[in-house]
């Protein structure tokens, strides 16, 4: 048998897809990712309608997605993530259907139990072998890992690998196997090497972030989680990565053991497991070509999939054993709510990702942010979208202080305890306003452009159209 | 009461900062305001350009402000500066 089909167009037409069919993509090619664009040309193409579109998230690279919504190839869109130039037009009106946003984790258990089946996912492969074996972590196009992507090629109706690394049958060390895949294509490029992963990711220089960072590290020193057996996670963001170095310096001072390195990893939490801090890193996606060299190199740093890494639905996933995890914020309220999804004009630009996982599931979550950006205070009364409930986010850590959710009262002794700044969050608000002024209240939206679904299945909060 | 005499302009449009375009008026004050904060600090940001222009004592100017999320202090700081470079004091 064969599964190796001439072009993306045959691969689509011997799937079977029809009108009103779900369609779905990983984003592990990130703003580099050709494949969506290239699928959904084809798709069009054919004459193809009503699609749902069902991707781990979106990028600005995806923007010829809004031309297919125009012209009804694409209906509906269910993603993690929205990157704010389709999250603008989203947030306009351009889909008559609201916008399902859902989390890492999820998403995939949703697929899982059928909430949102998929008929035909597309697995963007950096190597694959004509059965469809393939991998993320060598190739032209390397990404290291596919987590995304595996959930889809599990549970999705057909299966389609593209591949710009074909290579003779098996390819070994496989992330996503042959058993579960119906065709295979081989194109030219599935993607932009610069765009999809970073050379390198840099850790801020910017003094205010510098001052966070140091913060935050200081935060997890007395959280009294630093002890052998750690266990962190956190983002790509400068602050987030500076919080990371100066977490480091503190771990080989102690002599702390720590467990493993969770989530979207960077060559700063290789870093890490290169100097002894971790035991392992646990990764379901990979930043910048360190932390690819390093899960292709090292086997102390394995692949996970979307369900391992976060979904509420399984026996267990990584998340419920995580100590602390760094997480950002567009706003947060006085109830400890927290924006991801928009800006402070109501705008999409994101989406939950695994913030709202990584927060249930680690025992410190802590947001890390500025008192303000571009005049617009971190601190709300109200958050113009609930990403994250507060009762999952335990500490604001700020240049103008350190806010402690007060359901953690012993949490807030330490911190105090240890002479850090810890700051009340009406008061921070108060000290943010002082500086900034009072912002006036947005005038109200219009219809729901979009809906976040809670991790475990109801909707958290509504996303409304801006107002003109 | 010195004049505004030739167009001057003052900041940068890096965000949270603000750039002020200000030249010669046959009469009174006209501001055209476009920022990223309009919705939110409008109205804040007209009031503290106007009470600027007045302490400075302009009592005749055109200024173009393009915000990208100034501190009410950063703008009155650009403002004052376009202010003395409009009236060749710079």
């Amino acid at each position: 048998m064969s599964k190796l089909v001439s072009s993306i167009r045959e691969a689509v037409q011997l799937s079977g897809l029809k009108d009103g069919m779900t369609v779905s993509f990983h984003h592990h090619l990130r703003n580099g990712d050709y494949v969506l664009n290239m699928v959904m040309e084809q798709i069009a193409d054919l004459g193809i309608k009503d699609l749902t579109v069902n991707a781990s998230s979106l990028f600005d690279t995806h923007q010829p997605l809004a031309d297919h919504i125009r012209s009804h190839v694409v209906t509906g869109i269910q993603t993690d993530y929205m990157a704010a130039g389709l999250g603008r037009e989203i947030s306009h009106g351009l889909l008559e259907k609201p916008v399902q946003f859902r989390t890492h984790g999820g998403r995939p258990s949703d697929i899982a139990n059928g909430n949102t089946p998929i008929d035909v996912a597309f697995i963007a492969a950096p190597s694959a072998d004509p059965m469809g074996n393939c991998t993320g972590k060598v190739g032209k196009s390397a990404c290291g890992s596919l987590g995304y992507a595996i959930p889809d090629a599990m549970y999705a109706k057909k299966v389609i690998v593209i591949t710009d690394n074909l290579v003779p049958y098996p390819l070994p060390g496989w992330s996503i196997p042959e058993i579960y895949v119906d065709y295979v294509v081989s194109v030219d490029a599935i993607g932009d090497p610069k765009g999809i992963v970073s050379g390198t990711t840099r850790i801020t220089r910017d003094p205010v972030g510098l001052v966070m960072a140091s913060y935050a590290a200081k935060v997890i020193e007395h959280s009294g989680l630093l002890k052998d057996g750690f266990s962190f996670q956190t983002g790509a963001g400068g602050a987030s990565l500076a919080a990371a170095s100066f977490l480091k310096d503190i771990m080989l001072a102690k002599g702390v053991q720590g467990s493993f390195g969770l989530g979207g990893i960077t060559g700063y939490m290789v870093d890490m497991l290169r100097a002894g801090c971790f035991q392992s890193l646990l990764d379901v996606q990979c930043f910048d070509l360190k932390a690819v060299e390093s899960l292709r190199d090292d086997p102390r740093h394995q692949e996970i999939s979307a369900l391992h890494y976060a979904s509420p639905a399984q026996r267990s996933a990584v998340v419920d054993s995580l100590d602390v995890v760094i997480l950002g914020a567009t706003e947060i309220d006085a109830d400890f709510n927290v924006n991801v999804h928009t800006d402070s004009n109501g705008s999409i630009m994101g989406g939950s990702g695994g913030h709202s996982d990584t927060a249930a599931g680690a025992k410190l979550s802590m947001i890390i942010a500025p008192m303000f950006r571009a005049r617009l205070p971190i601190v709300t009364d109200h958050v113009t979208c609930v990403s994250t409930p507060g009762k999952d986010i335990d500490v604001l850590v700020t240049q103008g202080g350190i806010a402690v959710n007060p359901k953690q009262a012993e949490l807030r002794q330490r911190l105090a305890d240890a002479g850090l700044p810890v700051i009340d969050i009406q008061e921070l608000k108060e000290k943010t306003e002082r500086i900034t002024g009072t912002p006036k209240p947005l005038p109200k939206g219009g219809r729901v452009v979009a809906e976040v679904i809670s991790r475990d299945g109801g909707v958290l909060d509504q996303i409304y159209a801006k107002a003109e | 009461m010195a004049e505004i005499i030739c167009p001057a302009s003052a900041g940068t449009l890096e965000s949270s900062d603000v750039y002020v375009e200000i030249e010669p008026c046959a009469q009174g004050i006209e501001i055209s305001l476009e920022s990223v904060v309009k919705a939110q600090f409008g109205e804040a940001i007209e009031s503290a350009v106007r009470e600027t222009l007045a302490a400075c004592g302009v009592e005749r100017a055109k200024l173009t402000i393009s915000d990208r999320g100034a501190l009410d202090c950063v703008l009155r700081a650009r403002v004052e500066t376009a202010v003395a470079r409009g009236r060749g004091q710079d």
